[in-house]
Formats: C-alpha cells, structure tokens, sequence
C-alpha cells in the first residue's frame, strides 16, 4: 500500500472543487486551476487526490500540469515577483532585469528562496507597456525598472 | 452506406464515407508509410495522433499537405502519395525525428524489428544532415520492462495501449515541447507506478525505447555451470509463435523443433508448463466445484464468480485496482509458479537435487512472468521456485546465438514426469481457453458423466467480452470472458455492485490472450498473426491423444504419490497463494 501524505482539510478542500465540477474527467483543466488558485501550487499529492477524485490516471494529470506552464508544483513565494518579458518590456531591457533578480535572489525561474519569501516567473505583457520594463509583486506594478533599481524594490518587502 | 468515390495516384477507389486517405489508398494497394499510425482490426484497437507526419500526401485544390491518416476522404478528392513535393516532405520528417534519435543500432535491443530503422531503409536515408540538440533522459529498468525514452519518437502507442485498452493509465505524455516524454506520473520509475507489466507497451512500440529486461546472458552462465541442474518449462503460446523468429509462417506448431532445440541449448530436462496448467485445471477446478457447491446448498457467505489467476499482468492489475475483492480470485497460483513449486520439491527430491543447486527456467508469452517469479512469495528461504523466466523472443536469440538451425531441428518429445499434458492444457494460451479446460474437468467431476462433445467452441472467439452459459446436466452455469484489461475492468465494476451474473471469469491482460502476449515475436500490427496462432493452438489441442486435464496419467500419480487431493493440504501450501493491496491510500497527515 502506498500512502499519501496529505491534511484532511486539504484533502476535503480538493474533493470539493472535484464535486463543484460534478467530478468529470473532462473538468481536469479547470479543477487544477481551482486547486491551485486554492492551495497556491500541485505538489504531487494534490494531483493524486485530484486523480482519483476524477477517475483518471494519476499520469494524465500530470501530463496536464507539466504540459501548461501556468500549473506549477513548487509553491510560490509569500511574494511572487513576475517580470514581464513580452515585446516593449523586453526591448526595453527586460531580460538585464531578470538576470539581476536571479542574481539577487539566488533564484531562477520557477524557483522560490529557500525562506519562502520571494519566488521567480516570467509573464507576457500585464498592459502596461508604457510602463516598460514592468515588473510585478504580488498585486502591485512597478514600471521602468532598471537594473539597479531593484534592491530599492526588494527592501519593501523585507 | 454512403460511398465516396476519390482518385488516389491516379486510380480510383470507392470506399465508406468516414474512411481515411491511408485506409481507402491500402485498399487497392498503396501502403502509405506511417510510424505512429497502429491498428489491431478486429479488436477495436487503433491509434492515430496525426503526429508523426510521415504519412502526408497531397491533396489537389489543398494548400497544405495532409496527414493519411487523420484526413476523411471526401467526393472527388484527387490524392498523391508520391510525387516529389510528398517525398522531400517525408523525407525531411524523417531526418528531423532521426536527428533527436540515438544512432547506436548496431547494439540495440530492437534493431532488425525497428519500424524507425525499416522507414530509414525504405525512404533511402543515407545522412542525417541536420545537427542539433539532443534529448537525454535515464533509463528505467523495472523488473520485467525497460524504458529508454532516448530512443522515443512520441507515436503515443504505448500510451493508447496503456490507457484506452488497457485502462492501466501508468503512462502519459508529458511535459511540453522538445522536453516531452512519455513516462509515469512525476516521471518516477515504472516499478513504482500502477504498471502491471502487461508488456502491451512494448509489443507496440515501433522503436527500442521499450524492450524486456533480457536474462539470456544468466541462462548462457546457469548453462554452463555444472553444479547447476537446470530445468526448463515452455508455455503453451510459445510453441505456436516461436517459429515466426526463424521465418516460419504464422500459426506453424513448433513444439517439437522446440524440445529439440532446448535440449542442444544444454537444459537437463525439457519440461512443459502444459503439465502445470493441467494441475491449475485440477486445483482451480475443484475450488470452482468447491464454492459453486456451497453457493447451491445456500451458502451466502460464499463469493462468486471465480476469476481465473493464471494471467500475473491480470493479478497485478487487480491488485492496484481492485483491493476490495481480493478474495474473489481463485487462490490457484499461475502455471508458471505450479511448475517451480512442483519442480523445486517433489521433482527435486525424486532426482535427489538440493533445490539450491536447480535453477528452474520458464520461456513464457509474457513480460509479467519477470515480475511474477520474482514475487517474495514465490521463494523459499530466499530461493525463488522460478530463477529465470524467458520471453519467445528471448528464446529465438538464444537458439540464434548457439548456431541451431531451428528449421531442420528433428521433433522431440519432452522429458518425464513434469513434460506430459493434455489438450486442455494447450488452449490456456488462447483467449477463453483456461475457463474452457476448466469445464471439461469441472463437468466430468460434478456431474460423474463422460462429456459428449470436449469441445466449447461457444467460449471461444476474439470479442474482447464474450459470455455462455453451459449446461452441467440441468445446472446452468454462467461463463464471462474477457481479454485486454480495459475489458476486465468492465467485468470487475459489475461485480463490484453486484450486479454480475456470473459464476466463473476467465481474465487475460492481453488481446487475444497468451498468443498475444508482450513477450511474443512483433506482429506490428497483423491481426492475421494472432489469429492463425490462435488457430494452430486449437489444432495442437484437437490432435491430442488426452485433452481433459484429469485424465493426464502423470498428474493422477503426482496427487497419489506427493500431493494427495486436489485443494488438500499439500496442495494448498505449495500451489495456492494470496494477494496483496497494491492500492494508493491517502493518509491523513494534519
């Protein structure tokens, strides 16, 4: 018998997203997205629970999640920093901006620090491209970041 | 039906409406090539993702050029499948997907069965001109499976097998882009995903990216160690596959060439599996007799139907898939482990061998039988009561490699005691077979008549669910049969609610049965293949002196001078064994 290592509250908040879409294989997509907009990320047991609550392979979930970049399985940080890479920011400088995050937080892309605090992901385009280069925390937009603007960013939050 | 009439290289076809480019261009003779394309006609078994792209044609009035076999036919459709636009074409597909594939062919496991090396011969690619990445993953050796996903070209076969036939849902594709890959879920070994072993995966796969963990090198040594007496046993499907390694038609019965065959290789006794199938016959049979008894007299604690446990890709999947009803199954173990049971004590002490110094080998059909003698329940102190077991294929190289020339072999018989079967036993390499054995011997002894006819031709046939009642002289007795998991599956969830009406149920893992086994030669998709060795399995059984399992004169004397009766005490410890919860549980952990 193989276990699963999962709170009970955890494991009736997933059941209750599965019911919500009458437990149907075809919903996967948008019970992941719930789920994770519940639990902030699908480690592998949250996908386990999510599998058999909708009769399916524990694989094909998982051939779902790491086929969408938006599904993810590490856990965001307390403040997940995203940096826009679309067009105007990217010309703009976007990637010397991202090459100094990972720099300053020992991270890279998809990660989170070792304290929980700040996790790395790239995104396309917030509409905000006056602004560029764009970064995001958590809710709230920065515009026109320069490289060395950014340990000025990170001390809000420490 | 509506018909539709289309010019394909400049002939006409009429076909179906709903047909494919790549099925109307077969029928009048145009073999379009295909790499992930696979279909068992007949046993609703077909894959066809449109992604290789190998088998693109030109469609007139078109802009693009289309997949053969994801594009409907339609009226008046001029298609062609050759000219120099489609060959550039396929030929480019071909180099890229080459470019991302090792080239170590020499030395691969699939080579001269690989359908991507055969496509690279057919097309005429002498270079590979494009250089670039290349993906690297581990291997993964479970107990009876290899997967080197290196060698992966992303046809999904083996996740169409996995998932649609056989509902085992062990793999899927995943991740995305130029990193995907067909693996378990969190790309953890097969051993620790819901994998029963069935090997179906693997008599799918066109490239080397699955292959049987091969034990040929640990026979070749067992060979030639002379403090080893090895012994070994041949499963009734093998025979009528076997020679299709050496050329032979399909469905052509080798049993003699291989008893010859077996004995050159250096084995010290050529026994039969058939002989362990007739005791399987005789313990499940009397435990069949045993519950329907009790059923009868108003025994409600008693359950059935009975489910057959010869197959161990079937008792895996039960195991992972259905631990409430464990104890449905008949507790008989497998004819393979009757044989090393038997072999290993009553055998080992007539010749006086310790059991330490007999190395029991079995060439089976099947990649389960790896797993299934290794199981810890199969040993004593250690010692497992079968060392080795073998597939056909493995088989055919062993004989290649000793320089036999299996095709003017002189017919031998097999060795004493353990080598004597009877028709019976033979067909449990077909699809309904096991359950058809069973009723010859379960009839005779429940209703102390002579049957008039041995043949049940109704049990018999390729539908994946089949059913029968048969008359046991006024008692209806309600038959289920089913091949391919995904049709056991269906079986299992009636029972589960309790709304099946059957008293026995034959189960095997793979279509067709044993014949079709993940162990057995390639058929690359040729249902003829399996249904002429279904055929040639049914003749071997028709041409035997004694085809009813209890009339085999060497098991009457096995149950009079070692095991006493069938389902007795003796019996029940060295021929019966018990089942374990396989199942995923979630553990509260707050």
């Amino acid at each position: 018998m193989v276990s699963i290592k999962l709170s009970e509250t955890k494991i009736n908040q997933i059941k209750d997203i599965c019911k919500s879409f009458n437990n149907e294989k075809g919903e996967l997509i948008n019970v992941l997205h719930k789920t994770q907009s519940t639990l902030g990320y699908l480690p592998a047991e949250v996908q386990e629970v999510v599998a058999r609550e909708l009769n399916t392979s524990t694989a094909h979930v998982y051939g779902v999640v790491t086929f969408y970049s938006f599904f993810t399985m590490t856990p965001k940080g307390e403040f997940p920093i995203s940096i826009c890479l679309g067009t105007a920011c990217y010309v703009r400088g976007a990637e010397k901006v991202l090459d100094e995050f990972k720099r300053e937080l020992k991270i890279t892309v998809g990660e989170t620090t070792a304290d929980g605090k700040f996790s790395l992901s790239c995104l396309r385009c917030v509409g905000a491209c006056g602004l560029a280069p764009v970064v995001m925390v958590g809710d709230k937009v920065y515009g026109r970041v320069a490289p060395d603007g950014i340990k000025d960013i990170l001390k809000d939050y420490k | 039906m509506e018909m539709i009439k289309l010019t394909i290289d400049n002939k006409v076809v009429e076909i179906e409406k709903g047909t494919t480019v790549l099925k109307a261009a077969r029928k009048i003779g145009i073999e379009i090539p295909t790499l992930c394309y696979f279909e068992l006609k007949g046993m609703n078994i077909e894959n066809k993702p449109g992604g290789c792209r190998i088998c693109v044609v030109e469609i007139a009035g078109r802009k693009n050029l289309a997949p053969a076999c994801a594009t409907e036919v339609m009226e008046g459709m001029v298609v062609n499948t050759h000219n120099i636009r489609v060959l550039n074409a396929r030929r480019t597909v071909l180099e890229l997907m080459l470019s991302d594939h090792p080239t170590d062919c020499l030395v691969c496991a699939k080579a001269g069965n690989c359908e991507l090396q055969s496509m690279a011969q057919q097309l005429g690619v002498r270079e590979i001109p494009y250089q670039g990445e290349q993906s690297t993953y581990r291997k993964d050796t479970s107990p009876s499976i290899i997967r080197d996903v290196d060698k992966c070209i992303m046809c999904r076969r083996c996740e169409m097998m996995c998932n649609d036939i056989q509902t085992v849902g062990a793999l899927s594709a995943v991740n995305r882009g130029f990193t995907s890959v067909v693996a378990p879920a969190f790309e953890m070994n097969l051993e620790k995903s819901p994998c029963t072993y069935c090997g179906q995966c693997v008599s799918v796969c066109p490239t080397g990216a699955l292959t049987e963990v091969d034990h040929t090198r640990n026979i070749i040594n067992a060979l030639a160690d002379p403090t080893k007496t090895v012994v070994v046993q041949t499963a009734p499907a093998v025979r009528v596959a076997l020679g299709e390694e050496f050329g032979m038609e399909p469905g052509q019965i080798v049993t003699g060439k291989m008893a010859a065959a077996l004995r050159q290789l250096g084995f010290k006794y050529v026994f039969d599996t058939d002989f362990a199938a007739d005791l399987t016959i005789m313990e499940e049979g009397t435990e069949l007799l045993g519950r329907l008894s009790k059923h009868l007299a108003g025994d409600t604690t008693v359950k059935l139907p009975i489910l057959t446990s010869c197959c161990p890709g079937w008792v895996n999947f039960f195991e992972h898939n259905f631990p409430d009803m464990l104890d449905i199954p008949s507790t008989a173990k497998s004819p393979q482990q009757m044989f090393g049971a038997i072999a290993k004590s009553y055998f080992a002490d007539k010749i006086g061998v310790d059991r330490k110094n007999m190395v029991v080998v079995s060439i089976m059909p099947c990649l389960a039988k790896k797993y299934e003698c290794q199981r810890d329940e199969f040993k004593v102190d250690g010692n497992p009561d079968v060392d080795f077991s073998l597939s056909t294929r493995e088989l055919a190289h062993l004989i290649k490699q000793s320089n036999i020339d299996f095709n003017t072999l002189e017919d031998e018989d097999f060795d004493h005691p353990l080598g004597e079967s009877t028709g019976a036993s033979v067909i449990f390499g077909a699809t309904g077979g096991v359950i058809e054995a069973a009723c010859r011997t379960a009839y005779e002894v429940f209703t102390g008549k002579k049957l008039a006819k041995v043949d049940f031709t109704e049990l018999r046939g390729l539908e994946n669910i089949r059913q029968a009642t048969i008359d046991f002289d006024g008692l209806p007795v309600n038959i289920g049969i089913a091949h391919g998991l995904g049709s056991a599956r269906k079986l299992l969830e009636e029972v589960r609610a309790g709304k099946s009406k059957f008293h026995a149920i034959e189960i095997m893992a793979c279509p067709g049965g044993c014949i079709g086994g993940g162990g057995q030669p390639y058929h690359h998709g040729d249902i003829e293949i399996l249904k002429k060795r279904s055929a040639a399995i049914y003749q071997e059984d028709a041409g035997k002196p004694i085809r009813k399992s209890h009339e085999n004169p060497d098991i009457k004397k096995l149950y009079e001078e070692f095991l006493g009766t069938p389902c007795g005490e003796k019996s029940h410890h060295l021929l019966h064994t018990h089942y374990f919860d396989k199942s995923e549980e979630v553990i509260i952990n707050d």
